[in-house]
């Protein structure tokens, strides 16, 4: 029986369950609903509740436990002559006993007695039917892929047993309990509860999870590389090393790509801060009602933008542009036609990203001007301070934490910001002053060496893993500092 | 405090012109200043937003048409099935040689002489690569259409096409463009004969992959996002409303409680990237589950929407008043009772809004995909979320890859039509505000 057909019986044994457990609370008040401690209703989910739950556990534990069991006694049945070879190799026969399992179940009788006794070759049986093995079979191999399918088929019998036997079970001992002062409806909110509770905990299993997986695919790769060749090398150069051939495995060398991540974060917070902020200024100082309920929307709609759109632009538009415009000039001041601003750089991806971070410093800033003190403004233009000095001497001093706040959240957003780089800032690792060149960045070379065939075992794809948590703990500090200064500041004015 | 100040105060009985200057014009100039760069610097957001979607609807409202060419095909029985084969060998249909069709239909409607070998092969290659399969499905579809004429609407190649949209200067040297002078003529003749003509370009919204401008389309990519947003509309909404009722109404206030809470902030401004890596790491590298699969990248989406959900949820709680909450207590509800029949129903328009906000920011992600496997050549519709599949903003990104300048095209179209997918998801967010907001 599947698994999903198996849920589905669970799930019916759980609505009979219901409407049991109402019609058994109904019976026992004897007609009069206010005999009962709990709701009708309240009975038939404990029922229910106890026939499905326990079996679903049951059903997820099994699900879990069993291939491991059914994987280490098939190992131990494999010769000695394999096993004695060592993990990967045992590893490696386990893989191709479970292909010819899977090959075995589509062949009828005849061809499985012809196997058996040797008068056909399991490869190319097998191939006929659609199974690619990868390597010769052996002989021994269609015995232990007997032997699994055997204990696999007996391992699907026996759960749909145990759990429709556990589902039924929960139930009739649930039904039994429903009397009238049954506390049926306290039972069901500590299962609520309790389901409540696992939900909000998945935010922190998340964390965990970012975490541990970084740590310990990036542990991986320190093993093959050292972390002060990473964290202090110069030179971003990961050749993938012929096939056969050993070694030499390139250098990873992480601050070229720091610095171009660096670079071009600020860039386009150097054009995003004085537009957002400005703009954020106007709109909480001096625009009427009207402007700022349009055009505070239609700021908005830049960041509602998904950023692969802002690196197309920045690909077929701003990177063009801005090539074109630099031949006009040098051909104007040198008489030298050549560009000198290349299509993919620092300047077009930091001037994109710029755009795309505009509505962030605005929004955010205009929330922090927002909840400066009425009586701060109306005590500066009491005193005769026109409004933009008011704005300069008074507001802004005031709003100063929270602004930095809001401009180190952006700042974080233009560090991880992946797709606008990854079509144009370039993906040569170098280190310059210019921003005319192409210079790349972290997210860059994550996507870089992520995409394609992997093998999770070379420092070239493990790498990813150590700027990924690079990254993180870059990001998580920016952010808990402004999320702390924001917070701050506004308990200050509350 | 009053009888101070009376000797105090004295009416300036100066004239004006010696009152002291105090910068009064300067100071006014600068306030003019500062209110002229405010406005400029919305002016200049504006301006850029504009640009930006300009350019892409510039590009892409093409990508809509597309240019077909109608000929009478002869499914002569010749060149299918030459042996009369397709009884025994089912094959001979799929392998037949169709291209030869378009050809001889062709040379038959532009009157040409089919020895001249060059001329034909410059005729032939007006006509997409792709009528091969459409050709062949048709046959296949229906046999008993061997032998007979059939007028057939074949896409045009991308050339042609960007030709005939006019997208092509023609004033440039023959030899450098990639539409010859011979093939406008023919375009031309085409075109007044009303063989060649543009119409809706449906096959943008239903074809796959393909490495040919003019036969790829976002259909299949539309059913993974798809996919990926039916699961996480399915886990994030419940499982955002569980742990947000749980952490504003249940948690006590405490260390691990304060914990949660600077992890969700947290969480919201992590890098999607990152979430890419988690899902490698853990998804596809530990659990097992297969690469380019719906299934892996709408569970990598449902975290990365989680915490935006949670905290749109979270403040809508917050915003029904207490004296909701006091009045079902009061009337023996118990607290379970209180939030799911009074507040959870009353904070709904919120959570609603926050969820579509979550969802489109989710529509629009591409980072996470990319590490996922997402990006690949998928031609065929995927049948379920277990199997290879891409997602509409990962397909934009390797159309953006792409060389050829019909991609352009084709790219700004599937921008169009994303960015449509995320206005009108907006509208509904904000007409579900507009509607069922209730300030107390």
């Amino acid at each position: 029986m599947s698994t999903s057909l198996l849920l589905l019986i669970i799930v019916l044994i759980g609505f009979i369950a219901y409407f049991a457990g109402r019609a058994r609370s109904f019976a026992q008040s004897g007609g009069k609903l206010a005999n009962l401690h709990s709701l009708p209703g309240y009975h038939g989910s404990y029922v229910a509740i106890w026939a499905m739950l326990p079996a679903a556990l049951v059903l997820a534990a099994w699900l879990i436990a069993s291939p491991l069991y059914i994987d280490s006694s098939v190992r131990a049945s494999l010769p000695d002559s394999v096993r004695s070879q060592g993990e990967a190799t045992t590893q490696l026969a386990l893989g191709q006993v479970k292909s010819v399992a899977a090959g075995l179940v589509r062949l009828n009788a005849d061809e499985i007695a012809a196997l058996e006794n040797g008068s056909a070759n399991l490869r190319e049986t097998l191939a006929a039917k659609g199974v690619a093995l990868a390597g010769e079979g052996e002989p021994y191999m269609i015995k232990a892929a007997q032997q699994f399918n055997a204990m696999r088929t007996y391992s699907r019998w026996l759960m749909s047993a145990v759990v429709l036997l556990v589902a039924v079970a929960g139930g009739i001992y649930a039904i039994r309990n429903i009397t009238t002062r049954f506390r049926a409806r306290n039972q069901v909110e500590r299962v609520m509860l309790a389901s409540l509770i696992v939900a909000s905990s998945i935010a922190i299993l998340t964390t965990i999870g970012i975490v541990a997986s970084m740590l310990s695919e990036a542990g991986r790769f320190f093993s093959m590389v050292s972390p002060v060749e990473f964290f202090f090398g110069t030179v971003w150069d990961p050749r993938f090393a012929a096939a056969g051939s050993s070694g030499e495995s390139g250098q990873f060398g992480l601050l070229p790509l720091l610095g171009g991540t660096l670079y071009i974060a600020f860039v386009a917070m150097l054009f995003a801060v004085p537009i957002g902020l400005f703009a954020a200024i106007y709109m909480a100082e001096y625009a009427n009602p009207r402007l700022r309920s349009t055009a505070k929307p239609l700021l908005e709609v830049l960041a509602g933008i998904p950023t692969i759109v802002y690196g197309f632009f920045a690909l077929v538009t701003v990177g063009p542009f801005l090539r074109d415009i630099s031949t006009q000039l040098n051909g104007l001041i040198t008489g030298n036609y050549q560009n000198f601003i290349q299509a993919q750089s620092v300047l077009t991806a930091g001037i994109v990203m710029g755009i795309m971070l505009i509505p962030f410093v605005s929004s955010l800033s205009d929330d922090i001007i927002t909840q400066v003190p009425r009586a701060l403004r109306d005590g500066s233009l009491g005193l005769g301070a026109t409004r933009s000095e008011t704005v300069k001497r008074v507001i802004l001093p005031a709003a100063l934490p929270g602004i930095v706040g809001a401009l180190l959240l952006t700042a974080s957003r233009a560090v991880g910001e992946t797709m606008i780089v990854v079509l144009a800032a370039g993906v040569a690792a170098r280190m310059q002053l210019t921003p005319f060149e192409p210079m790349t960045t972290v997210t860059v070379k994550i996507v870089h060496q992520l995409t394609g065939d992997l093998e999770f075992t070379s420092p070239q794809t493990l790498v990813a893993f150590a700027l990924g948590i690079t990254l993180f703990v870059i990001t998580l500090c920016l952010n808990i500092y402004a999320l702390y200064i924001v917070r701050k500041y506004r308990e200050q004015y509350e | 405090m009053t009888e101070l100040a009376t000797p105090t105060v004295r009416v300036s009985t100066r004239p004006a012109e010696s009152r002291r200057d105090i910068g009064i014009k300067r100071r006014y100039a600068a306030e003019r200043r500062f209110r002229a760069y405010g406005i400029s610097a919305i002016v200049l957001g504006l301006f850029f937003l504009a640009v930006l979607l300009s350019t892409v609807i510039k590009n892409g409202y093409t990508a809509f048409q597309q240019t077909t060419i109608t000929l009478p095909i002869e499914f002569s029985e010749k060149v299918i099935d030459p042996k009369n084969e397709r009884a025994t060998d089912p094959k001979q249909l799929m392998t037949a040689n169709y291209p030869l069709l378009v050809r001889d239909a062709l040379v038959k409607q532009l009157g040409l002489d089919a020895t001249k070998r060059p001329l034909v092969k410059q005729a032939t290659d007006m006509v997409s690569a792709s009528a091969r399969t459409q050709l062949r499905d048709i046959v296949v579809a229906d046999p008993s259409v061997i032998g007979k004429t059939i007028p057939v609407t074949l896409l045009a190649e991308a050339n042609i096409d960007s030709a005939f949209k006019g997208q092509i200067d023609l004033s440039v040297d023959e030899s450098k463009r990639k539409v010859k002078d011979r093939q406008v003529a023919w375009m031309n003749q085409l075109a007044d004969a009303g063989v060649l003509k543009k119409s809706f370009n449906t096959g943008i919204f239903s074809f796959g992959a393909s490495s040919r401008p003019e036969a790829a389309g976002v259909g299949v990519a539309l059913v993974g996002s798809l996919y990926m947003m039916l699961i996480v509309l399915v886990l994030s909404l419940p499982i955002g409303v569980a742990a947000s009722i749980y952490l504003e109404e249940f948690a006590p206030k405490n260390r691990l409680t304060d914990l949660i809470e600077v992890n969700i902030n947290n969480l919201a401004a992590v890098p999607s990237i990152v979430y890419g890596l988690l899902g490698l790491a853990v998804f596809v590298n530990f659990a097992g589950m297969p690469r380019s699969a719906a299934l892996v990248g709408g569970f990598v989406l449902t975290l990365m929407t989680l915490p935006t959900i949670i905290i749109a949820t979270r403040a809508a709680l917050k915003a029904v008043p207490p004296s909701i909450r006091s009045a079902a207590l009061g009337l023996g509800a118990s607290k379970m009772q209180t939030i799911f029949h009074h507040v959870l129903p009353l904070a709904m328009p919120g959570i609603l809004t926050g969820t579509i906000i979550g969802l489109a920011h989710a529509l629009g992600e591409t980072a996470p995909l990319l590490l996922i496997g997402m990006v690949a050549f998928v031609v065929d519709y995927p049948g379920s979320p277990m199997e290879p599949s891409t997602a509409l903003p990962v397909q934009i990104y390797m159309w953006a890859n792409e060389a050829e300048r019909a991609f352009v095209e084709r790219t700004s179209g599937a921008i169009i039509i994303l960015l449509i997918f995320l206005v009108f998801m907006n509208l509904g967010a904000i007409l579900l505000r507009r509607r069922f907001e209730r300030r107390w």
